[in-house]
């Protein structure tokens, strides 16, 4: 007798455990009343200038600390360490993306109680990250003068995935010809609504409105790229 | 390239739920839509390699892409997107942020033995 194939449904999101891990992150959180932003960038685009401007000029007001992301080597960590900071590096040896069991690992000793804000920096990647939900209140992608106007149309899941955009370099912008009007118009094509903050780490422009933006109580980001 | 991490929980998935239910997988059934940041060439390529050694070796790995549709507030009505990637009635132009499919990345069914 030939077997008739039948068919089960399962409805499983791919990233299931994945997302079940950053729900229960996200619990810890707004239980502990921690709120979490996340940074995702492509390499070089200032994330880890800006996250140490963010732990000093935060750090003021909250008590404030980090988490990142590479594939190697503490640097990050020992430059942000210098802003006094709990900071902690994540090396995902040739990952490209942190994942939320590396979240929950790295946070295995930490009291979120102790924290107002923590932030995540990602591994330099405007690809992976978009689809690895951390349990972040926020997700913010961060892009560079330099790096020209039309980089959300360039990579519009990562752009999908987040909630806020930032400029950063803005100290360059003149220099380089960055054109504003061309680079609101990109993220409007592909995130319609979506606010943008103009910083520059170096000078410090733009940083105090951007701390104002993250700073608790914010809770409760909509999950990235998950239709359950 | 996060497809093999998705491609190995897939196969983790799969073989979970053909133990539970006490049969063979033939096929793999997937919907994929353009915002799951997961490309479909390197699904179907890490697949080859996630299922080396598991009950899957010989499964078929069936993927429905679904294309991006959108609810255009202006015209009252869901669009789909070609490109899919800029949110924007392809009608009248208002912005649609309101993304209803294309993000789907789902192990939707199983076929198998009986």
């Amino acid at each position: 007798m030939i077997a008739t194939p039948r068919l089960v449904q399962v409805r499983q999101h791919l990233l299931k455990e994945n997302d079940v891990l950053a729900r229960v992150l996200r619990q810890r959180f707004h239980d502990a009343g921690t709120t979490v932003v996340s940074l995702v960038s492509s390499p070089g685009a200032g994330k880890t200038a800006l996250l140490e401007r963010l732990l000093t000029d935060c750090g003021a007001d909250y008590r404030v600390a980090a988490l990142v992301g590479d594939l190697a080597t503490d640097n990050d960590a020992r430059r942000l360490a210098r802003s006094g900071a709990p900071v902690r590096q994540i090396v995902t040896g040739t990952v490209c993306h942190l994942d939320a069991r590396m979240i929950a690992g790295a946070l295995a000793d930490w009291t979120l109680a102790d924290l107002d804000l923590l932030f995540i920096e990602n591994v330099g990647n405007l690809v992976c990250p978009a689809s690895y939900d951390l349990g972040e209140n926020r997700r913010i992608v961060i892009v560079s003068v330099t790096e020209g106007e039309d980089k959300p149309r360039k990579y519009p899941t990562i752009f999908d995935s987040a909630d806020l955009a930032v400029v950063t370099k803005m100290d360059l912008a003149d220099a380089v010809g960055f054109d504003r009007a061309a680079f609101e118009a990109s993220v409007a094509a592909v995130r319609p609504g979506m606010p943008i903050e103009y910083v520059s780490s170096r000078s410090g422009e733009g940083m105090a409105s951007l701390c104002h933006m993250i700073a608790p109580p914010i809770h409760r980001r909509a999950t990235a790229g998950v239709a359950l | 390239m996060h497809e093999l991490s998705v491609a190995i929980g897939m196969v983790d998935m799969a073989t979970a739920e053909a133990e539970r239910l006490d049969g063979e997988v033939l096929a793999l059934h997937l919907k994929l839509g353009p915002l799951a940041g997961v490309v479909r060439e390197a699904l179907e390529f890490a697949f080859e390699l996630a299922r080396v050694d598991t009950p899957l070796a010989a499964s078929l790995l069936v993927i429905e892409e679904v294309p991006v549709s959108v609810y255009c507030g202006a015209c009252g009505r869901e669009q789909v997107l070609e490109p899919p990637h800029w949110l924007m009635c392809p009608d009248c132009g208002a912005p649609t942020p309101d993304v209803r499919h294309g993000r789907e990345c789902e192990l939707v069914a199983l076929e198998m033995t009986e």
